[in-house]
């Protein structure tokens, strides 16, 4: 199985990183992947939110596709909002929405 | 430096989102709840803390907004007064500290930051409103803990829990 570029990147002003990348790897592992591919990224100033079309921490991205679509949302140093399924915000992915990434990612790479 | 449970809560007039100015006291308890319209954590837990005013009448609620608007325009006065309309108004006023003075004497330090003030003034609970901003049921239990306590007449057993959310976005000097 090719193994998907799995990026997340986030800023230190806001708490969430360390149990978004345990989710991350949770569901790594759960598809056969492996965990510890991940690149973790600091974003640390206004510039590198806009270069790396940063819209919150944390993000995730699975081979450049992001786990939940930002929209229209303006690059920034900020704490991401997500909405769940239910209606509820969260400063976390869905992990059903990591796992449906990481799923996709490795058919689109097993199909080319 | 934070203003310590047992200490004397920083007195303070801030206009809402009406221009009605409000300050602590006056009221059995008074909850300072430092809060904004941007955190998704502050986003969690307001239904919660919203519940809190509609269920404790006789304590004066007050949520407080101190962040940088510059920086972060959805925390401005406007998008306040706006989010606030949006709801069809809130069971407690949402105060705007724009010199972002309240929030430093306090020494809040994210959204949400919770202060039960007692009626006589001090400080007797700080922290988060429960332990799981994730989980609904939670429901404040530990402002609501609080809240009873002091409504009683007694010093909440847990007098302090450490605030989780978003940094409070300080103005650049």
């Amino acid at each position: 199985m090719q193994q998907p570029t799995v990026e997340l990147l986030y800023w230190e002003g806001c708490p969430s990183h360390p149990q978004a990348l345990a989710q991350l790897r949770e569901a790594m592992a759960e598809l056969g992947l492996d965990p510890e591919a991940v690149e973790v990224r600091h974003v640390g100033t206004d510039g590198d939110a806009e270069t790396e079309r940063f819209v919150g921490s944390p993000t995730i991205r699975i081979d450049g596709v992001d786990v939940q679509d930002p929209g229209e949302e303006p690059a920034a140093l900020t704490c991401r909002v997500y909405h769940r399924p239910d209606g509820r915000i969260s400063p976390l992915p869905d992990p059903a929405d990591i796992r449906s990434a990481l799923h996709n990612a490795i058919t689109t790479r097993s199909r080319s | 430096m934070s203003t310590a449970v047992g200490t004397e809560a920083p007195t303070f007039s801030l206009p809402d989102t009406d221009g009605v100015e409000h300050s602590p006291g006056g009221a059995p308890a008074t909850l300072v709840v430092f809060t904004c319209n941007h955190c998704p954590y502050a986003l969690a837990w307001h239904d919660r803390i919203a519940a809190v005013a509609r269920d404790y009448p006789d304590v004066k609620v007050l949520a407080v907004s101190s962040n940088d608007a510059v920086r972060y325009p959805r925390d401005s006065y406007q998008a306040m007064r706006e989010r606030v309309q949006a709801d069809g108004g809130w069971p407690m006023p949402y105060l705007y500290d724009e010199s972002q003075e309240v929030a430093r004497a306090y020494g809040a330090q994210t959204t949400p930051d919770c202060f039960l003030i007692d009626g006589e003034g001090r400080v007797v609970y700080r922290g988060a409103p429960d332990a799981d901003h994730e989980d609904p049921s939670q429901n404040a239990a530990w402002l609501r803990e609080a809240i009873d306590a002091v409504l009683n007449g007694e010093a909440p057993a847990n007098a302090e829990t450490t605030p989780v959310g978003c940094s409070i976005k300080w103005k650049e000097s």
